[in-house]
């Protein structure tokens, strides 16, 4: 279990009088205090883990979430930033003595512009929002997550999110031209804007992925892209594991960069398979998804060359879609992993390592004996083209000896990752999870440096202090 | 600046700097100071240079990586990539002509002053592709950021905070870069756009476009004429396999025709004329003449064009859609702050890239910071280099 620092007994004391003034500064509905209506924001997707907050702000503008902070500051209050709640690392877990600060009311998308390529979205707009937004005039929005539909921007710049077309694409922080974020100190940044390039510090890549450790972003410039003509996957099946990373890299040493490459384990297959009963191979070993884009004509000479290497690794079988419609059928089944194991396992924790892709056989072969030795069984879907490992871990919650066996089973990959040179986290970040295991990949001096950051923006520690850094003795 | 250490490893690097922080000695930063004309004149007695610490440490093509020291010349990491069939996504200028350097930009300077060349407008900046560095701080302390796989969100992105920082935080000495494989053919549309509005309104349309344009430039008649070209000419290039190109480049002639006769250039003339725009031969800056960058939404590049009529005599032409705007002009105050303004009144930022050394000294090379911001710049300045000896001044007065 991961310790959570002690809360401030001055703060605890006097509840009442924050929350006086938290009312003062903000309208009426947009302070929560009574237990009953905390509840909703004690846990996120890592939900292990669970904390009522002291209280909740829902602001509606940047002005608003300023003062607040202002506040927090001069009464020395935490603060803990929150989207929609689907962190899988506990990044939006409150504190007892924290005040949640919820953005999903700036939901507003407040400019699109076609000639210059971008839209300025608030924090609360879901990721899904942005691209739905601009699809009818063929634009879109490029990194998608999983839980695109729920999870928001604000979210996605705190975690800089990743999803499965980065390989292409990027992720978040690859697709942001400025955002305007608020210090704890209660300053409104302006970072970056509708031009590509700023001079000076790199303000926008550093809180980028700072999980909500530099300040709360309250506006976001995004990059938005004119979608393909098309795109059209194949599903490539394999005896192994290693034909199969064998024939990810036959793929990239050709030359061709897929807009996905998508790779599943037997029992991630077979998971998926029985909740969405997309077709994918039982006898397989290992699968891979595979899209390109481009116009119809382009499609098939990039799928005719994917073919033939395919073939060279013999696979079982392989099923090159000829339409959207029989594309999107093979996406379903990986679109809902995570569902899919939550149907034949009550729990499960998504771990997110990274590794070098050449290490995947040796890796998944260790993850193997692990969930021997550890008596828990593991479904792994793999980013191929970019590193990116989530093992699915199951475990039941009701059983705490189970639980406390997933934990270091999770912990134990996530090493394995660091020793093969890989990182804890490619796209779901530090949060809670993984903060303990920062010194398996950061010597002290390091650790300490990103600290002196930190300390730049918020000198008293009052964002989030619970995550990321390992916590001081 | 008379004495010049250039440590071969990493020890002597963090030794050097360790030294000069007790000592509270100003550094200059540099690799091979080939960019030493760029930004605020540094004052300090000794050069640290990273040029002896060099070579690529490991090349992965199937990974999609590279890993070198800081000090390794670009070109050495431009062939081994080349080798493998694969590119520097980004396309970082040589600016060695524009600065008149006698010896080649070092992949240390590249990052540390982050320059992208004409494919950042479709694939991201330098910034966007460093995965990993190794650092040595202004405390004397070696600090690694990120890694050698292409996903990373554990910790602080330092890198990013590194590249562009001009080697004010600390000295980078280990680079880890992502790289993509060169594609096989180029393409380019060239259309006979006569004003800016119209060759912007061109390249907005080419970006729009569902073709992946990786290149948008638009350069007036004298720009073009420089590098060969007739007329003034909006360029999008198209990079793919071979029948991608000739399919997308010839979609694209048709649906730019109507902002001026287009014509497509072929793989060789494509190749040349890039490389031009990306080292910003267009301007054809005089010795004697001062040399900017200025950064704004696409849409405004004309505005700042419009405006540095009124100033001066500018020598400029557009890259990125619009959105960069390389100027040349009188090497005076008056043409920088005309250059300032301009960028201001759109929204912009700008970069004094070269002049003589009393006009960087007076000026401001890049905006100033609003001091919310400028607070934190200084803050994270001290928490890296509390003595204040990596290039102080290069790039606000006082920092």
């Amino acid at each position: 279990m991961i310790r959570l620092p002690d809360p401030k007994p001055d703060v605890l004391a006097n509840r009442e009088r924050i929350v006086a003034g938290l009312r003062d500064l903000l309208p009426a509905n947009a302070v929560i205090a009574e237990p009953i209506r905390l509840k909703p924001y004690e846990t996120d997707g890592l939900s292990a883990y669970r904390q009522l907050p002291l209280a909740v702000v829902l602001p509606e503008a940047t002005e608003q979430v300023a003062a607040v902070l202002r506040f927090c500051h001069a009464n020395g209050v935490r603060v803990v930033p929150r989207g929609a709640g689907t962190s899988l690392s506990g990044g939006a877990l409150p504190l007892a003595d924290a005040v949640v600060v919820g953005l999903m009311r700036m939901n507003r998308i407040l400019e699109v512009d076609y000639a210059d390529r971008f839209a300025v979205v608030q924090p609360g707009v879901t990721n899904i929002g942005i691209t739905a937004a601009v699809a009818p005039d063929g634009f879109f929005y490029a990194p998608d997550p999983s839980s695109q539909l729920a999870c928001m921007i604000g979210g996605n710049v705190g975690m800089n999110s990743g999803g499965a077309h980065c390989l292409k694409y990027g992720v978040t922080a690859n697709n942001l031209l400025g955002l305007k974020c608020v210090t704890i100190e209660g300053d409104i940044l302006e970072i970056g804007g509708a031009h590509v390039d700023a001079a000076g510090y790199d303000w926008l890549g550093l809180i980028t992925g700072s999980e909500g450790q530099l300040g709360i972003v309250t506006e976001v410039t995004v990059r938005i892209l004119r979608s393909p003509e098309g795109a059209r996957a194949v599903l490539a099946a394999f005896r192994s594991n290693e034909v199969a990373g064998a024939c990810v890299d036959s793929i990239i040493g050709s030359g061709i960069i897929p807009v996905a490459l998508e790779f599943m384990d037997r029992p991630a297959i077979h998971a998926c398979e029985a909740f969405a009963h997309a077709g994918y191979p039982l006898d397989a070993e290992a699968m891979l998804i595979i899209e390109v884009e481009g116009s119809p004509a382009e499609q098939d000479a990039l799928l005719g060359r994917i073919r033939a290497i395919c073939e060279r690794h013999d696979p079982i079988s392989l099923k090159v879609s000829q339409s959207a419609e029989e594309s999107l059928a093979i996406w379903k089944g990986r679109k809902g992993a995570f569902g899919a194991i939550g149907r034949i396992s009550p729990d499960y924790l998504c771990m997110d390592g990274t590794i070098p892709t050449s290490r995947l056989p040796f890796v998944l072969r260790r993850i193997a004996e692990m969930s021997e030795a550890y008596g828990l069984k593991v479904a792994n879907i793999f980013h191929a083209g970019d590193g990116n490992l989530h093992p699915l871990i199951m475990f039941d919650a009701n059983d705490p000896d189970s639980f406390r066996r997933a934990e270091a089973f999770g912990a134990d990959i996530l090493k394995l990752c660091v020793e093969v040179d890989g990182c804890l986290t490619g796209e779901h970040g530090v949060g809670v999870e993984k903060r303990d295991l920062m010194p398996a990949q950061f010597t002290a001096a390091e650790i300490e440096q990103q600290r002196r950051i930190k300390t730049a923006f918020d000198p008293d520690w009052l964002l989030n202090p619970h995550k990321v850094f390992p916590l001081a003795a | 600046m008379s004495e010049a250490l250039a440590p071969e490893s990493e020890e002597g690097i963090a030794a050097a700097i360790a030294e000069a922080a007790s000592r509270g000695e100003p550094l200059a930063v540099w690799g091979n100071g080939s960019k030493r004309a760029m930004l605020r004149p540094v004052q300090a007695a000794r050069v640290l240079s990273a040029r002896n610490h060099r070579g690529i440490v490991f090349h992965a093509p199937k990974e999609l990586v590279i890993r070198a020291r800081a000090g390794t010349p670009l070109p050495v990491i431009e062939a081994a990539l080349a080798a493998e069939g694969q590119h520097l996504i980004a396309e970082p200028p040589d600016l060695t002509a524009l600065y008149g350097a006698a010896e080649p930009q070092t992949l240390g300077g590249i990052v540390a002053a982050s320059l992208s060349g004409p494919r950042r407008i479709a694939w991201g900046a330098t910034r966007d592709h460093v995965l990993g560095v190794r650092v040595v701080t202004g405390r004397g302390e070696v600090v690694r950021s990120g890694g050698r796989v292409l996903k990373n969100v554990t910790g602080l992105d330092l890198c990013k905070l590194f590249t562009g920082s001009q080697g004010t935080l600390g000295v980078l000495t280990e680079i880890t870069l992502k790289v993509l494989p060169a594609p096989e053919t180029t393409g380019t549309v060239a259309v006979a756009a006569r004003d800016a509005r119209t060759g912007v309104a061109a390249l907005a349309a080419a970006l729009g476009a569902p073709y992946g344009v990786s290149g948008a430039a638009w350069l007036p008649e004298e720009a073009a004429r420089r590098i060969g070209l007739a007329g003034a000419v909006a360029l999008a290039r198209i990079e793919d396999f071979a029948a991608a190109v000739a399919y997308r480049t010839e979609r694209l002639r048709g649906e730019l025709a109507r902002f001026g006769a287009a014509e497509v250039l072929d793989e060789g003339e494509s190749r040349r004329v890039w490389r031009a725009v990306r080292d910003a031969e267009p301007l054809g800056a005089a010795a004697e003449e001062a040399v900017w960058r200025v950064s704004v939404r696409p849409s405004r590049g004309p505005a700042v064009i419009a405006a540095l009529a009124e100033a001066f005599d500018a020598k400029l032409f557009l890259d990125w859609g619009g959105g960069l705007v390389w100027i040349a002009g009188p090497a005076g105050v008056e043409a920088h702050s005309a250059v300032a303004r301009a960028a201001r009144a759109a929204g912009g930022f700008w970069m004094l890239m070269r002049g003589p050394e009393p006009l960087r000294a007076a000026v401001a090379v890049v905006p100033e910071e609003p001091e919310p911001l400028a607070r934190i710049t200084r803050r994270v300045k001290e928490a890296f280099d509390p003595q204040g000896v990596l290039n102080p001044g290069r790039l606000y007065a006082g920092l």
